[in-house]
């Protein structure tokens, strides 16, 4: 028998400011200790169904409608957003939402907020995220907002594991980072996923990226889930292959289907 | 000289008066970026209240306590009946709805305890001494260092306390202190009980000045400029901007005063103001918007 998924998301829709219907009837599962990614173009619904499952969508007049979420087993769409951060559901938010103010050892720590006055595990968990990003380290007594681009993702996520995640939603991590630094922060994602056990669903325009890394991959379009599959079958479906991973197989398709795709990509973004 | 010192320890003194009440308007607009127009009244409120539970013939620790008690009770209402409701509106219609705070908080205030002024008599004793010369008294040294105390415990919870360090998350990103689990109506509150017990502390300190009556609610005023000198979201910039403040009017009333006919007082905060406002658009110490690019 299959296990239970960790995270069980079932055909929910989303409507911000009682009017703006986002998500049309999206599912998906990640299981325990698993890497899932969310692929899609802009607009397509990611961060809404990131921000549904860890209900900040509330903070931005949105509501999840219908259908609903699990969480080990618990429906938890009707929660209060700090009610599953306790549960060990973290989202890490769309563009480096670091406190720029604060100094890079006090923004780590406001991760452990749900974690009360345990002083201990608090001090062996940043002990930990110091092991994890050593150049968080040393720039420890630095203000967030003066650091670089790479450093805030890593405190940004850091501060994710400050929180004792079972899963981590992340939203978009290689956004505005080069390269190399991507590579670190995919690497580093792996590692929290194998020695940490941490469940990620790992929202991302980057596809090639996120389908080396994940095991299995969902692709949005226009607030559905239109695809899935596993990462290898995602990687050779000639759709993926030819709109997110910028691989043509010149000659296969008529140079007017790329064209109308694109035509209606942009509708959609 | 003499004479000179005398006046800015003066000055200094008033200035402390005007530091508690931009305090609370700088932890309230960190906080929650509402430009609390009741900050004033919440210190007549506190005023009002005080003088009547000792009328009450309560002991000075019990009245203070109920009256700190009724700052609580307010500020929960406040997040819960007018802020939760406004949450992710534009900022004006916070501000509009502190202005309603306002009136509906001097309203109260008055049609339980009257409209007239009453004395306010905590039993501090006023002895008036000299040091090298210099006058002063017992009951002014009294208040500064209440004063000194109030500011020191807040920048010890605000540093050093897990809550305090989470409001100052909450200042900086609302979306990212509740994605991190802090639930943000609680913060609010806390930060209008900080709010409401720094005007509790002001209200007093200008009630037994002044008697306590319905002009303290405009006291508010006079932070004004004390808040765009020292920036609108800095606890030390509220402190240092009111000494600065009092002290400078005070001294320009003294010694330019006679020049010019006096009554420099009045307009000579807002004169600082301005210069301040040409050279540091944020204030001396407010928070520096960081952009990066
Ligand atoms: N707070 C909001 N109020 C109204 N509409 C919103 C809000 N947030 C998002 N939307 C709309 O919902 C749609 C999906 O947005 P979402 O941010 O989920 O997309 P995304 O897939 O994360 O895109 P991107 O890759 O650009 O981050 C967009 O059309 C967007 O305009
Ligand atoms: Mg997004």
């Amino acid at each position: 028998m299959e296990p239970a998924p960790l995270l069980k998301v079932n055909n929910i829709e989303v409507i911000y400011e009682h009017v703006i219907l986002v998500l049309k009837g999206v599912s998906l599962d990640v299981y325990e200790g698993q890497i899932a990614s969310l692929l899609g173009a802009n607009g397509a619904g990611k961060s809404t169904t990131l921000k549904a499952i860890s209900n900040l969508v509330k903070a931005e007049r949105g509501e999840v409608t219908k259908g609903t979420v699990e969480f080990d087993g618990k429906r938890v769409d009707r929660l209060f957003a700090p009610a599953l951060v306790k549960m060990g559901v973290i989202q890490i938010m769309e563009g480096r939402h670091t406190f720029e103010h604060l100094t890079v050892e006090d923004d780590l720590l406001t991760g452990a907020y749900t974690r009360g006055r345990d002083k201990k595990g608090i001090k062996e968990a940043l002990d930990r995220v110091y092991g994890y990003f050593p150049r968080l380290k040393e720039r420890r007594s630095a203000k967030t907002g003066y650091i670089s681009g790479g450093e805030m993702q890593m405190c940004a996520i850091g501060r994710g594991l400050m929180a004792k995640p079972r899963i981590m939603l992340l939203d978009e991590p290689s956004m505005g980072l080069a390269p190399l630094l991507v590579k670190e922060i995919f690497e580093i994602i792996v590692r929290l996923n194998k020695e940490e056990n941490v469940g990620m669903l790992l929202a991302e325009q980057n596809a090639a990226m996120a389908l080396e890394y994940a095991e299995y991959g969902y692709v949005m379009e226009n607030g559905r889930v239109v695809l899935d599959g596993d990462a290898e079958t995602l990687k050779n479906n000639a759709d993926v292959k030819e709109f997110y991973l910028g691989l043509t197989e010149i000659g296969k398709k008529s140079y007017r289907d790329v064209k109308h795709y694109h035509r209606r990509k942009r509708w959609l973004a | 000289m003499t004479f000179f010192f005398e006046v800015l320890i003066n000055g200094l003194l008033m200035g402390i008066m005007y530091s508690l009440v931009a305090l609370g308007f700088a932890l309230i607009y960190k906080a929650s970026d509402v430009f609390n127009m009741a900050q004033g009244a919440m210190s007549l409120l506190a005023g009002l209240a005080l003088v009547g539970f000792l009328e009450m013939s309560f002991p000075l620790w019990l009245a203070l306590l109920c009256t700190v008690g009724i700052m609580i009770i307010l500020a929960y209402s406040t997040v819960f009946f007018v802020l939760k409701p406004l949450v992710n509106r534009p900022p004006l219609m916070l501000f509009m709805a502190t202005f309603g705070i306002m009136y509906l908080l001097e309203g109260i205030g008055q049609s339980i305890w009257g409209t007239d002024a009453k004395g306010l008599n905590i039993g501090i004793p006023e002895i008036s001494f000299e040091i090298r010369g210099i006058l002063m008294n017992t009951f002014d040294l009294t208040f500064a260092g209440v004063a000194a105390l109030l500011v020191a415990s807040l920048v010890w919870f605000f540093q050093k306390t897990r809550t305090g360090r989470a409001l100052r998350a909450v200042s900086d990103d609302h979306e990212a202190a509740l994605s991190v689990g802090i639930p943000l109506l609680k913060a609010w509150a806390v930060t209008w009980v900080i709010a409401g017990i720094v005007a509790t502390v002001a209200g007093v300190a200008w009630g037994s000045r002044l008697g306590v009556q319905f002009s303290l609610g405009y006291i508010a005023f006079k932070a004004l400029p004390v808040l765009i000198i020292g920036g609108i979201d800095s606890i030390p910039g509220a402190i240092i901007a009111g000494l600065i403040v009092g002290a400078g009017e005070t001294l320009a009333e003294v010694f330019i005063g006679p020049y010019v006919g006096g009554g420099i007082q009045t307009f000579f905060p807002y004169l600082i103001a301005l210069l301040v406002l040409y050279f540091k658009p944020y204030g001396l110490f407010g928070k520096e918007i960081i952009e990066r690019v």
